[in-house]
């Protein structure tokens, strides 16, 4: 079963949830944890593993072919990314605007444009006890975080069986990284914070996530802080509020040294063991 | 004409809380414009009266016309989007997964393919309690956050700063480190990274100055939450002197953030407040910075 923790603001604890939810899972279960949030891939970061896997992840873009050409233009009328320039002289690619559609590629009389790798990122895959780190990781100045997303999705598919569980950290926001972590998932926790920045992402993220016909249950970081809003809020849409984790300044304080917060804030864990309950009765509901 | 960016890389660690703050404390002289277009929420601190509205375009959209096609399936071969489906024994386009490439309009032999423009969100320009103008946008859902949008909504701002003859731009960026960051700061004069001494807010700070260096702009930086982990701000203050950061201030972990957050207002309005204070001077310091930039007294 593949679980995405989303959010739509930034910052609410999406990191910390999947982190030290993978690690609680971990000790009774084998548990996959990915962290598709390849922008700014933190998971990494609070988890010490053995590597298993690493690789170089590219996408296909043209390349021009200057013997070849004959500067008949159907590669700058096809690309609708402006990707292509032919000056009468040269045909520029601009690889990163590319979109790797292959139409200009395809449709060159001549097979001037070849598709070649760029790389985009990196892929990394590791392990500890029955706990697997998936991650991939942008690379500085690439613009398009979709393409390694969906290599990491892949990877998933190609390495662990359907009934794994498989956590996978989303990135934020609701524009198409987070629709590609999300679509395919056969549940959402959506981490949210109770302030009004929270809720009003929060709502955000609840109409993706409908929208893509996903069911959905919230998760209330810093509990205490803020308002009562977020709680009302999902009352009324009926969403399931899988736990709430209190506002804790030794929670914060756990995170910011880049440790696990579990062993140290009991409060904090009691919600969690919810959340993992909450998941497994899930799975189960599932496998019914 | 000055653009000041705000950006953070990690969410989550003030930047939308202390744009607002400087957006108020630089009143109507200040052109304010939130290209966090993504998951905007400057709006909900600055109440922008939204009183013009336009949708914006951009990309296009394949749509199969069922009265012209013959169910050949060309389209589904070329696509390397994945974005043709069947549906009811028909060829249908899935509008999550069209990337607006047009291949498939283009090889399609009886001409059934139309491309559309696609909305992706609209734009607004608001006038603030300040007196001031703001410019701002919500991206629509599951659209492509392409750096289209935050371009646009520095253009207007530019605009706006030329017709009203203002002197400042100030710009609450995107997070990450993709194509709308990229946008965000493309032009700026300056950038203010919010940062946070955690290990995560820590990491993106460096990722996100890697990009950064690769603009010509001014860089500084404030600590906010610096005493939730002394030896990690330590560590974030020596990076600052390495870098070349300039470093603004050290903001305490104070809910008054949040506090005024739930009463949709900027922290630097609660009177009295250490918080506003330090604000006030980081604000005054930013400016002074850019000034003597421009006149070319800066050592």
């Amino acid at each position: 079963m593949r679980v995405a923790i989303a959010s739509g603001k930034g910052g609410t604890g999406k990191t910390t949830v999947s982190v030290n939810l993978a690690d609680l899972l971990a000790q009774h279960r084998p548990v996959v944890l990915a962290d598709l949030d390849v922008e700014e891939p933190n998971s990494g970061l609070f988890i010490q593993a053995g590597t298993v896997h690493q690789e170089a992840v590219h996408r296909m873009v043209p390349s021009w072919e200057a013997d070849q050409c004959t500067f008949c233009g159907v590669c700058q009328e096809v690309c609708q990314f402006n990707a292509l320039i032919e000056t009468g002289s040269e045909v520029m690619v601009f690889r990163e605007l590319c979109h790797s559609c292959y139409a200009c590629s395809e449709l060159c009389p001549v097979e001037a444009l070849p598709m070649t790798p760029m790389k985009i990122g990196d892929l990394s895959h590791r392990r500890t006890g029955a706990l697997d780190l998936v991650q991939g990781c942008l690379d500085i100045g690439q613009e398009q975080a979709v393409p390694l997303i969906a290599r990491t999705l892949d990877y998933l598919g190609e390495r662990f069986s359907r009934d794994t569980l498989i956590l996978c950290d989303a990135p934020p926001g609701t524009a198409c990284p987070m629709i590609e972590a999300v679509k395919d998932a056969d549940f959402v926790l959506l981490v949210t914070e109770p302030t009004p920045f929270g809720l009003h992402d929060l709502k955000l993220a609840v109409e993706t996530v409908r929208g893509l016909g996903r069911p959905c249950a919230v998760v209330i970081n810093r509990h205490g802080l803020g308002n009562a809003d977020v709680e009302a809020y999902c009352r009324q849409e009926g969403i399931p509020v899988a736990a709430r984790l209190p506002h804790s300044r030794e929670a914060a304080r756990c995170y910011a040294r880049g440790e696990r917060i579990h062993p140290h804030v009991p409060e904090v864990a009691a919600q969690l063991e919810m959340v993992a309950e909450f998941i497994q009765r899930i799975e189960q509901e599932g496998a019914a | 004409m000055k653009e000041i960016v705000v950006i953070s890389g990690k969410g989550g660690t003030g930047k939308t809380s202390i744009s607002a703050s400087f957006s108020l404390l630089g009143g109507e002289e200040v052109i304010t414009a939130d290209c966090d277009v993504d998951a905007a929420d400057l709006h909900l601190l600055l109440a922008p009266d939204f009183a013009h509205a336009e949708d914006f375009h951009s990309g296009l959209l394949a749509r199969i016309d069922p009265a012209r096609c013959d169910e050949c399936g060309i389209c589904a071969e070329v696509c390397r989007f994945d974005a043709v489906h069947m549906v009811d024994g028909h060829h249908h386009i899935r509008e999550l997964d069209c990337e607006g490439c047009g291949y498939c309009a283009r090889v399609c032999p009886q001409r059934a393919i139309l491309l559309q423009e696609r909305r992706v969100g609209q734009w607004y320009r608001s006038r603030l309690r300040t007196g001031g103008t703001m410019v701002h946008a919500r991206l629509d859902i599951g659209a492509e956050n392409s750096g289209k949008l935050v371009a646009k909504v520095k253009q207007e701002a530019r605009e706006a700063a030329r017709e009203q003859g203002r002197e400042w731009i100030l710009v609450d960026g995107a997070p990450g480190i993709g194509c709308p960051v990229m946008s965000s700061l493309s032009g700026a004069d300056a950038v203010v990274f919010v940062t946070e001494p955690t290990v995560s807010g820590f990491h993106d700070l460096r990722r996100v100055h890697d990009l950064v260096r690769r603009f010509d702009m001014t860089t500084a930086c404030i600590v906010n939450k610096a005493d939730l982990n002394p030896e990690m701000t330590r560590h974030v203050h020596a990076f600052l002197q390495e870098a070349g950061i300039r470093h603004l201030a050290d903001l305490p972990y104070d809910e008054a953030f949040t506090e005024a957050m739930v009463e949709g207002c900027t922290v630097v309005e609660k009177q009295g407040s250490p918080l506003a204070r330090a604000l006030e001077e980081s604000w005054t310091r930013l400016r002074t910075l850019l000034e003597t930039e421009r006149t070319g007294d800066h050592p």
